[in-house]
């Protein structure tokens, strides 16, 4: 059964976890928050990323949206991440996790990266990098404006 | 007799395994595979005859111009239209329909015209629409569906006014499955003075196509969804409304006189095909006429209801499987579905890894999916080549998706 271990590698224990149980879900006010909507249009995936950033930090990130569980459990795991991170951190993190979705080499040792080296699975099934990546598209996109 | 198992030596990527598992391929809608008759129909044409047509005097560019000329004859007998110059080859159904919105809808409209349609439209029939509305102050009217995703004459009635001037639909909804009357819109549509425009991308590779009988003006369709290549499809229209439409794409090949500051077109149907020709497509898509036609469109209608009604029939089992649209009776081999709890990705991965190719997310139908209330959904599809056992590989498949994330959820 090498395709059922191959597909545990892409639905690892902890992404369900972050599926299930999604952390930074909801939304912040739109005084104080950055807001933006991003769409994977070539599969209906939403999601919608809240960032309070006050002085060039991170100090909050929240989002809502619908998606299969790739995609949800990133946006878990982004947002977890990115809290208290300096803007410049929080994009050097995302060039990090672009590069291990490609499967391309990275750097695993400047941060500490936790939970979203599960997400490494991707690589097998390239029809899944898009839904993985859709999160930190919205937070580069929030943070470079 | 129709074979299923003789049709289907004649599909070469049938015959491999995905992911350690025969391939089902139950993605019909999104593209069919090609028979080898279609494949060496190409390789005969490139390896032998590849010419440019209508203007080498040499014997390759007469032979390629037969059977690309050859190819429009083909067309029009398939659809039954009257003329062969009602015949204009395009990219496929998403130009054919850019073609009308364009070169009739934009020209002829003016403000307050109505263009009626249906919530199950292909994105390819509703944004050149939403095009034409925004350049003339035409507006758009939405048939609204029956709750099993149908549509009743009643509210084509009242949906269509004087003031409509088009009303488009398609044949076959590519998600639903449903069949539209669409004769009898279109006769609704007539006796308002409108135009009526069908969409048979997902009707033609199933059903006989009949244009005079349908007595549509427009008919759009691929060739790649009904066992052609790719980049070819093709435009019917009726000579008079052609005939009073301007060309689409300007330079070569469409042309009569060139002068530096005007020029005149060629007549129907070169006025449509601007540029060298999709010589090689256009000779595929004539094999594929051959193939099916061989087989007999009524034979593959047949074999796909039977399909379609034994997959409704093993999904009862299973009640946490949703499956939208009419009943089996009443569609087409298409087949969207939901599982509870799991994202529609993540049953087509599942399913990957069980051999079997299903599509996954919208379909290019945002609006249908507004309406059906999920941003997306699963879509098996079924043509000639599918069997009872490709059915049942697929329901376990399913089965592995809902025990493998039920087994997940549980922990
Ligand atoms: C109903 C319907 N209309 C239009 C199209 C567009 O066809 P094409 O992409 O070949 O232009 C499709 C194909 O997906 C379809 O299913």
């Amino acid at each position: 059964m090498s395709m059922q271990s191959n597909l545990d590698t892409l639905y690892r224990q902890v992404i369900m976890d972050h599926y299930k149980n999604p952390r930074n879900r909801g939304e912040l006010d739109e005084n104080d928050a950055l807001t933006i909507n991003m769409n994977n249009p070539s599969c209906g995936d939403r999601i919608q990323l809240h960032l309070q950033v006050e002085n060039d930090q991170v100090v909050d990130a929240k989002f809502t949206g619908e998606g299969c569980s790739i995609s949800l459990s990133s946006a878990s795991m982004m947002t977890d991440t990115v809290k208290g991170k300096s803007i410049e951190e929080a994009l050097e993190i995302s060039g990090i996790f672009s590069e291990m979705v490609q499967g391309k080499e990275y750097d695993d040792e400047k941060y500490d990266l936790g939970d979203i080296e599960a997400l490494q699975g991707v690589t097998k099934f390239p029809a899944r990098i898009k839904c993985a990546t859709l999160a930190w598209k919205a937070m580069e996109k929030g943070l470079d404006e | 007799m129709f074979d299923v198992q003789k049709v289907r030596e004649q599909f070469p990527i049938l015959h491999q395994e995905v992911n350690g598992h025969p391939l089902v391929y139950l993605d019909n809608s999104a593209t069919s595979q090609k028979p080898i008759q279609v494949i060496e129909a190409l390789e005969e044409y490139y390896n032998s005859y590849n010419s440019n047509v209508h203007r080498g005097v040499h014997t390759l560019g007469s032979k390629a111009t037969d059977g690309y000329e050859g190819a429009r004859d083909r067309v029009q007998s398939f659809i039954n239209a009257k003329n062969r110059e009602e015949i204009i080859f395009t990219r496929g159904t998403t130009t054919a329909l850019n073609i009308v919105a364009s070169s009739y809808a934009k020209a002829k409209l003016n403000e307050g015209d109505e263009i009626v349609l249906t919530p199950m439209e292909h994105h390819s029939n509703i944004i050149p629409w939403q095009q034409v509305a925004k350049a003339t102050g035409a507006v758009l009217k939405y048939i609204p569906l029956q709750p099993d995703g149908t549509i009743s004459l009643e509210d084509v009635e009242e949906t269509v006014t004087d003031k409509t001037k088009i009303v488009t639909m398609v044949h076959v909804s590519n998600v639903l499955g449903t069949m539209n009357p669409v004769k009898e819109v279109g006769e609704i549509a007539h006796n308002h003075g409108a135009i009526m425009i069908v969409d048979g991308a997902q009707s033609s590779p199933h059903k006989k196509i009949d244009v005079q009988d349908l007595n549509c003006d427009f008919f759009a369709f691929s060739a790649h969804k009904m066992c052609g290549p790719t980049g070819i499809g093709a435009l019917y229209g009726k000579k008079e409304l052609l005939d009073d439409m301007e060309p689409f794409e300007f330079g070569g090949e469409m042309i009569d006189e060139v002068g530096l500051y005007e020029s005149t077109w060629k007549e129907l149907p070169y006025k449509f095909e601007g540029g060298t020709p999709i010589i090689g497509g256009a000779i595929g898509f004539a094999k594929a006429i051959d193939y099916l036609e061989e087989i007999g469109l009524e034979n593959i209608e047949a074999h796909e209801k039977m399909l379609v009604q034994y997959a409704m029939d093993r999904l009862t089992e299973h009640e946490d499987v949703e499956v939208y649209g009419p009943p089996a009776d009443q569609r087409a081999g298409i087949l969207t579905f939901n599982i509870k709890g799991v994202h529609p990705h993540d049953v087509a991965t599942v399913l990957d890894s069980q051999g079997v190719a299903v599509r996954a997310g919208h379909h290019c139908a945002r609006p249908l999916m507004n309406w059906l209330g999920c941003t997306a959904t699963a879509r098996a599809s079924f043509y000639l080549y599918n069997t009872k056992s490709d059915v049942d590989a697929f329901v376990d498949a399913l089965v592995t998706a809902k025990e493998y994330f039920g087994d997940v959820y549980a922990e």
